[in-house]
C-alpha cells in the first residue's frame, strides 16, 4: 500500500517512486534529458535545472508517479 | 497533479495492476480530467465497465463504480441511466469487450441514443486473457490465436458507431492527451450516445508479438501515425494512406432516450387521457 504522501521532490519535479514501474516512458520522452533511469530502471532526476515545465513526463506517466510543479496547466 | 489524483482516485489501491508502460493509466487520467473540466459532481457520476484489463479501471476510480460482466457494461449502464436520468453515466470498455462479445449491445445502444459517455480502450488485442486477436486487430497482426498473422479485417468502430446512430463520435490516442481530454469533454456535453475510441498500447502482448519496441516506442508510434481530422481534410489521399484520423468525427444531435421516455411518463401521469 502506498499514497502520494510518500513523494520526494527536487524542484520542480515531484516523484512518487513507490508508484513507478520503470517503464521508461518519461525519460525516453523528456526533450531535454532532465530524467533518466536509476539502477532499477525507475525514474530519477539527473538535471532538474534544465526542466522546461513542458509536463510531457507527467502527462505520459501511466502510473501518476510524476508531478511537475508550476508551468502551464496540462 | 497529485492533488487531482488524491481527489479522483482510490489512492489506497494504487499502484494499479496494469503492466509497466501499458497506456490504460494515461487514458483514465484524461477521463478524469474531462470530468473535472465539465464540473461533474463525483457523487452523481457513475462509471461502469465490462471485463478486461481496461475494464479494471473502475476499481481505481473514486466515483460510483460498477465492474460488470464481459460485454455487458452498456446494458448495466443503460439500466442505471434509465432508473435515474440525473446521473452522469460513463462506460469504460475494451476492443474485445465492446466489439466482440458486446457488439450487439453496442450497436443498439448507439441506435437508442441514451445519454451515455462511452470510452473504448483500443489496444488491438485481448490483453487480459493473454493476447488473442480481437475484432479490432489489424489484418496481418500477430496474436496468440493468429501466429501467422490475422487473416480477418478489423472493424472501423467509429464508422460502425456512426452507421448505428451514435450522435457523437470521436477518436483519440494516449499520446495526445490534451486532444483526448477535449474530445471526452465534448462528448459529455452531447446529450445522447457519445462514443470515444482511445488508442491504447499493450506493450506486453500486442507490442511484443508484433515487434513494436518498448512502451515509449509504442507511444511514439501513436504520435507519428495519427493525424487530426482537420489536417486530414487538407491532405491529398496518398499523404494520409495508413494514417489514423483523430478528433471529432461526427456530431449530429437527435432526441435522447430518457428524455423521450419521460415525455411518455408525463403524458400519462399528468392527467392527460391517451
Ligand atoms: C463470458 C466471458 N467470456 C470470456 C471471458 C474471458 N475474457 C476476459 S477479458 C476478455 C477479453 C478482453 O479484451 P478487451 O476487452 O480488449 O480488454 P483488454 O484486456 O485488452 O483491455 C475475455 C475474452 C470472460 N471473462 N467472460
Ligand atoms: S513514466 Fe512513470 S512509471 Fe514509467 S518510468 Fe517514468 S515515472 Fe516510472
Ligand atoms: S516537464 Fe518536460 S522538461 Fe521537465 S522533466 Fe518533464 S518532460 Fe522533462
Ligand atoms: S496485458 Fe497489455 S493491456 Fe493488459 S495490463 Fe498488460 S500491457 Fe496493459
Ligand atoms: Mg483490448
Amino acid at each position: 500500500m502506498s499514497s502520494v504522501a510518500e513523494t520526494t521532490q527536487q524542484m520542480p519535479i515531484a516523484i512518487n517512486l513507490s508508484w513507478c514501474k520503470a517503464c521508461g516512458i518519461c525519460y525516453a520522452l523528456c526533450p531535454v534529458k532532465v530524467l533518466g533511469p536509476d539502477e532499477l530502471g525507475k525514474v530519477t532526476v539527473i538535471q532538474a535545472n534544465k526542466c522546461t515545465h513542458c509536463k510531457i513526463c507527467e502527462n505520459h506517466c501511466p502510473d501518476y508517479a510524476i508531478s511537475v510543479v508550476g508551468g502551464k496547466k496540462s | 497533479m497529485f492533488a487531482e489524483i488524491e481527489q479522483y482516485f482510490r489512492t489506497e489501491r494504487l499502484p494499479h495492476i496494469w503492466c509497466p508502460g501499458c497506456t490504460n493509466g494515461i487514458i483514465v487520467k484524461s477521463i478524469v480530467e474531462a470530468i473535472q473540466k465539465a464540473g461533474l459532481d463525483q457523487d452523481k457520476t457513475v462509471i461502469v465497465s465490462g471485463i478486461g484489463c481496461s475494464s479494471r479501471a473502475t476499481g481505481y476510480l473514486n466515483f460510483n463504480t460498477l465492474h460488470t460482466t464481459h460485454g455487458r457494461a452498456l446494458a448495466f449502464a443503460s439500466g442505471v441511466k434509465l432508473a435515474n436520468p440525473e446521473l452522469n453515466v460513463f462506460v469504460i470498455t475494451g476492443d474485445g469487450d465492446c466489439t466482440s462479445i458486446g457488439g450487439n449491445h453496442f450497436i443498439h445502444s448507439a441506435r437508442r441514443n441514451m445519454d451515455l459517455n462511452v470510452i473504448l480502450f483500443n489496444n488491438n488485442i485481448y490483453g487480459m486473457t493473454g493476447g488473442q486477436y480481437s475484432p479490432m486487430s489489424p489484418s496481418g497482426a500477430k496474436a496468440t490465436t493468429a501466429p501467422y498473422g490475422n487473416i480477418e479485417r478489423p472493424f472501423d468502430i467509429c464508422n460502425l458507431a456512426i452507421a448505428a446512430g451514435a450522435t457523437y463520435v470521436a477518436r483519440g490516442n494516449s499520446f495526445n492527451t490534451r486532444q483526448l481530454t477535449d474530445i471526452i469533454y465534448n462528448g459529455i456535453a452531447n446529450k445522447g450516445f457519445s462514443f470515444v475510441e482511445a488508442i491504447a498500447s499493450c506493450p506486453v502482448y500486442y507490442g511484443r508479438k508484433n515487434k513494436l519496441g518498448n512502451a515509449a516506442d509504442m507511444l511514439k508510434w501513436q504520435r507519428d501515425n495519427c493525424i487530426t481530422k482537420e489536417a486530414a481534410d487538407r491532405l491529398p489521399l496518398e499523404k494520409k494512406q495508413g494514417k489514423v484520423v483523430t478528433g471529432i468525427l461526427h456530431h449530429e444531435p437527435a432526441p435522447e432516450y430518457t428524455t423521450e421516455y419521460q415525455k411518455i411518463i408525463d403524458k400519462f401521469q399528468g392527467g392527460e387521457e391517451s
